[in-house]
């Protein structure tokens, strides 16, 4: 059977339904801002397809929230220019703008109840009070807080508030929500439920968010595309999936997932597959993205899961090296082994499948360990 | 924006520049100016330093402002001397279900005007009043005695009027006190005496500082009390300002008088924060 | 020491001693006058010749109770419009001056502080007296040059209201801005971002944060005028209020309508006071 070659990879087939279908809501163009000498935002860009899901992931500091702030409008970007739903956005005040936003701590009205928090957009847009009266009851049915309209603020629980916050912007129907790590003031529980929750809500609705968090399993389980940003600068725009596998530089290998990191230097390289001899002993096979030269130096990033723990002889593609246990760090389904090199004290972690098989394993073991060579990351240090 | 920003500003800066330029700043210029003016032999005013000789020279009237100032410092640490172990009490002796209660009651007498307060005591301590009453029923006294007009009664009606001044800005300050630090004190071999003047006192400075600035300033321009219970003996010196001002009409005069007194006020006040390392700011907090 | 701490039994007993002498002290003044408004004799003192009202509700020539004795229900009612006058004002120029203090930016915002600060450290005479020469000033001035005769610059009702004001709005701004500073910024830009102009997130959400702050310090403001005397006996016209109408009525001799009186003003003081303590704990 014949298999008709595709026109056009994935990738660019996305991005020409993106261009020719779907509608962009939110289109942010080389937007920078600066605090005086400090540059917040450096030459940012990017496009949020209509009801799509967007995350910008970075630590904190990295003017995430100021972003954010730029297109709610209430700080003015130094240069860029922002549009929404193809309308400049420059000089327009925040309450003005088809946006809203939901602030870390939330900030719902203390003095007022839950009805009068939702109603408040409304009511400043000068709507009927049988309109709202109607709207605010059926957002409240949707974020499943029916009846909980004349509760007061300080009544509810954190994973109500939070749905509150949301139901308040989105009563508005914004063209864009965006939402400032909200889930940061909740405790680890209630946190691995609303990701959940707020995902199917957004699918429910089918409102363009625009979501930032410092958390990367936020960001990956919620998003379809998601932005790591780092002092200013957005280093890599992608799908979670392969943020996680294909990483564009050092820093997104290192932020997102956990990733051991060795340095060494190319002896050569061909047809996109270098060895490399590390600095702490091991001569290393593995894939290249870029043609590299002998003699450079280079970041090799590997995934705690991509090292296997005994591998078996036949398999002949492997990297194989012996390392000595420190620890076992047991962690349920994520437990790792705690190990470093034979002659070198680096720490390596090494995920420890719970399948009893390797119970035996103790600490100070001496153990071999193998890879393979497509799950290598390499960067050239620049 | 930026327009909305200038507009907010102004609607906020112009009626607060209104109140403190037309009822503070330009009437105490013209009080300045008016304490340097006199009317000559011809009838007109012209520039003098007379007022100010007139006080020098005259030993009534530094006598008197020299008694005022000190008598106020007497009240300020009478005062302050009362109201200490009384914050104390309620904020870290008695328990803590009658805090809220003593507390109100601490409050509710200040409420009530000064005058009433003051003739409060006069009814008491007058010859004819409540205490002589009790004192001859007891067979204490034969004769009543007059107990008003005396200095030390206007000491007390003085230290009493401004007691609320002490007690609330002490209770505040002991309050935040960390009942732990006595107690470490206490389990690190501290007496009574040590941990008051270590560790209490120091850390109510300022709640003592900003108590005393407003005690002072109160007793020292105070004229009800030692009008009513000093009585013609009282020789404070707002009556020396009221009597140019609404008996002689010599508001020049006046106007002197009140300057010193002024000047007076704020030395103390400024000598105060200085000397316990306070600024203003910190103490109106 | 303090409560967590053992302590003597004689430490304890001296302290309670202590406090229960200071609170007698406290209120001895306040209850002999309440008391002595109800006893039957023409002067406020003892001994006790039986329980009566009239010093209330009589309209004898030889007693006037306080409900038919027109000179002090006139000053109490002049007392009570000053009060409100000065109230108003000083919660309104008082809550500019905590947005002014608190939220804008200005050159010489720090000088302008302090004299804001002013007032809380010159004497209440002084005040009253600088006023008054300043309002002097002013109405001569306007009439020496233009002719015209302003009677605001007059001793009278509206200077009495302004010298209070001047240092009572010194007070509100200090409350207000106190409550002003625990305020969440955040609240503001989120009121802003669901479509709220300033006028809207001023009236809406800061004012209404603020409100418990602005009628608390109101109500202090109302009491601080009603009893003010040392500012007000500069300013005061023909129309006295109650506390230099009291003064001169103490002055030269006293009847016990003057308990009556104080009585009242006692048991109503007590109640704002009480009323406003019992609103702002349950705000807080």
């Amino acid at each position: 059977m014949l298999r008709k070659p595709p026109l056009f990879s994935q990738d660019v087939k996305q991005r020409l339904a993106i261009r020719f279908f779907m509608q962009i809501d939110l289109s942010v163009q080389e937007v920078t801002k600066k605090f005086n000498e400090f540059i917040a935002v450096d030459n940012v860009s990017f496009e949020v397809p209509d009801g799509s899901f967007f995350s910008i992931l970075g630590p904190s500091g990295c003017g995430k929230t100021t972003l954010l702030r730029m297109i709610a409008g209430l700080t003015e970007p130094t240069e860029g220019k922002i549009e929404i739903r193809g309308k400049s956005m420059l000089g327009i005040p925040p309450n003005k703008r088809p946006v809203n936003l939901i602030f870390q701590q939330l900030a719902l009205f203390p003095m007022m109840n839950v009805e009068e928090n939702i109603a408040f957009g409304l009511r400043r847009r000068g709507e009927g009070k049988v309109d709202i009266k109607k709207k605010v009851e059926a957002i409240l049915e949707r974020v499943d807080l029916a009846g909980f309209g004349d509760k007061k603020i300080d009544q509810l629980s954190g994973g109500q508030k939070q749905r509150v916050a949301i139901a308040r912007c989105l009563v508005l129907e914004p063209a864009v929500l965006l939402l400032d790590e909200p889930l940061g003031a909740l405790d680890l529980k209630l946190r691995e439920q609303m990701k959940v929750e707020l995902k199917m809500l957004q699918a429910k609705v089918g409102t363009t968010f625009v979501y930032i968090t410092h958390d990367q399993s936020e960001a990956l389980v919620m998003s379809d595309h998601v932005a790591v940003m780092n002092q200013g600068v957005f280093e890599q725009i992608d799908t979670p999936q392969n943020l996680y596998n294909r990483p564009e530089t050092p820093f997104v290998a290192q932020f997102v997932g956990d990733n051991n990191a060795w340095s060494g230097r190319i002896r050569q390289c061909n047809d996109m597959t270098a060895e490399i001899e590390t600095a702490e002993g091991p001569i290393f096979h593995t894939k290249v993205r870029e043609s590299l030269q002998p003699g450079d130096e280079v970041d090799l990033f590997l995934r705690p899961e991509a090292m296997l723990i005994l591998p078996d002889p036949s398999l002949s593609e492997l990297n194989r090296f012996h390392i000595i246990v420190k620890d076992i760090l047991f962690d349920g389904a994520n437990s790792r082994l705690l190990a470093h090199p034979l002659d070198a004290d680096t720490e390596l972690l090494i995920a420890l499948p719970q399948t009893r098989q390797y119970d035996y394993i103790q600490k100070n073991d001496k153990i071999e360990i193998g890879w393979d060579q497509q799950s290598g990351i390499c960067f050239r240090r620049s | 924006m930026k327009n909305q920003k200038r507009w907010g500003l102004f609607f906020f800066l112009s009626p607060v520049l209104l109140w403190l330029f037309l009822l503070i700043v330009l009437p105490h210029i013209d009080l300045l100016a008016m304490s340097f003016r006199i009317e000559n032999d011809d009838g007109q005013m012209v520039w003098s330093l007379s007022n100010y000789l007139n006080f020098f020279e005259e030993p009534i009237y530094w006598l008197t402002f020299v008694r005022t100032a000190i008598f106020s410092i007497l009240v300020t640490f009478l005062t302050f001397v009362i109201a200490l172990p009384v914050a104390f009490y309620i904020t870290k002796v008695v328990a803590p279900k009658f805090q809220g209660f003593l507390l109100v009651l601490l409050l509710l007498p200040f409420w009530v005007s000064e005058l009433v307060r003051v003739y409060g005591w006069m009814i008491l301590l007058r010859e004819s009043g409540v205490i002589n009453h009790f004192l001859i029923k007891l067979g204490l006294l034969n004769q009543p005695i007059e107990m008003l007009y005396k200095d030390a009664t206007m000491i007390l009606g003085l230290v009493y009027t401004s007691m609320l001044f002490m007690v609330v800005p002490i209770t505040s300050v002991l309050d935040s006190l960390d009942n732990s630090l006595i107690e470490a004190a206490y389990d690190l071999g501290a007496n009574m005496w040590t941990i008051l003047f270590k560790i209490i006192i120091p850390h109510a400075t300022p709640g003592i500082v900003s108590g005393s600035i407003v005690v002072f300033m109160l007793t020292l321009g105070n004229y009800l009390t030692p009008n009513l219970m000093g009585g013609k003996n009282s020789l404070w010196f707002t009556e020396q300002i009221y009597n140019q001002f609404i008996a002689s009409f010599n508001w020049n005069q006046g106007s002197a008088f009140g300057f010193l007194l002024l000047v007076l006020s704020s030395i103390v006040v400024w000598l105060g924060l200085k000397l316990t390392r306070q600024n203003l700011r910190k103490v109106v907090q | 020491m303090i409560r967590t701490l053992p302590t003597s039994k004689t430490y304890n007993r001296c302290f309670k001693f202590y406090v229960v002498l200071y609170f007698t002290f406290l209120f001895a003044p306040l209850l002999v006058t309440c008391i002595l408004a109800f006893n039957d004799s023409q002067f406020p003192s003892l001994p006790w010749k039986g329980f009566t009202v009239e010093w209330f509700t009589a309209d004898l020539t030889e007693r006037v109770g306080i409900f038919h004795d027109q000179i002090n229900l006139d000053s109490i009612w002049v007392s009570f419009r000053v009060a409100f006058f000065v109230t108003l004002l000083s919660m309104i120029v008082g809550t500019c001056g905590a947005f002014l203090f608190e939220q804008e930016d200005f050159r010489y915002k720090q000088l302008l502080y302090f004299l804001m600060l002013c007032p809380l450290v010159i004497p209440g005479v002084i005040l009253g007296i600088s006023i008054l020469l300043f309002s002097n000033t002013l109405g001569t001035y306007f009439e020496t040059n233009w002719n015209i005769d302003v009677d605001l610059f007059r001793p009278g009702f509206w200077l009495v209201v302004l010298g209070q004001f001047s240092f009572i709005a010194t007070l509100v701004t200090l409350v207000v801005s106190a409550r002003l500073r625990k305020f969440d910024r955040t609240l503001e830009e989120a009121a802003l971002n669901l479509g709220a102009n300033r006028l809207e997130v001023i009236w809406f959400i800061t004012l209404k944060f603020l409100r418990p702050a602005i009628i608390g310090a109101g109500a202090v403001a109302f009491l601080m005028s009603f009893e003010n005397f040392n500012t007000t006996l500069f300013l005061v016209g023909y129309q006295a209020t109650l506390p230099i109408n009291l003064y001169l009525q103490v002055r030269d001799g006293s009847t016990p309508v003057i308990n009556a009186i104080s009585f009242l003003l006692i048991v109503g003081t007590s109640m704002v006071a009480l009323a406003n303590l019992y609103f702002s704990r349950k705000e807080t």
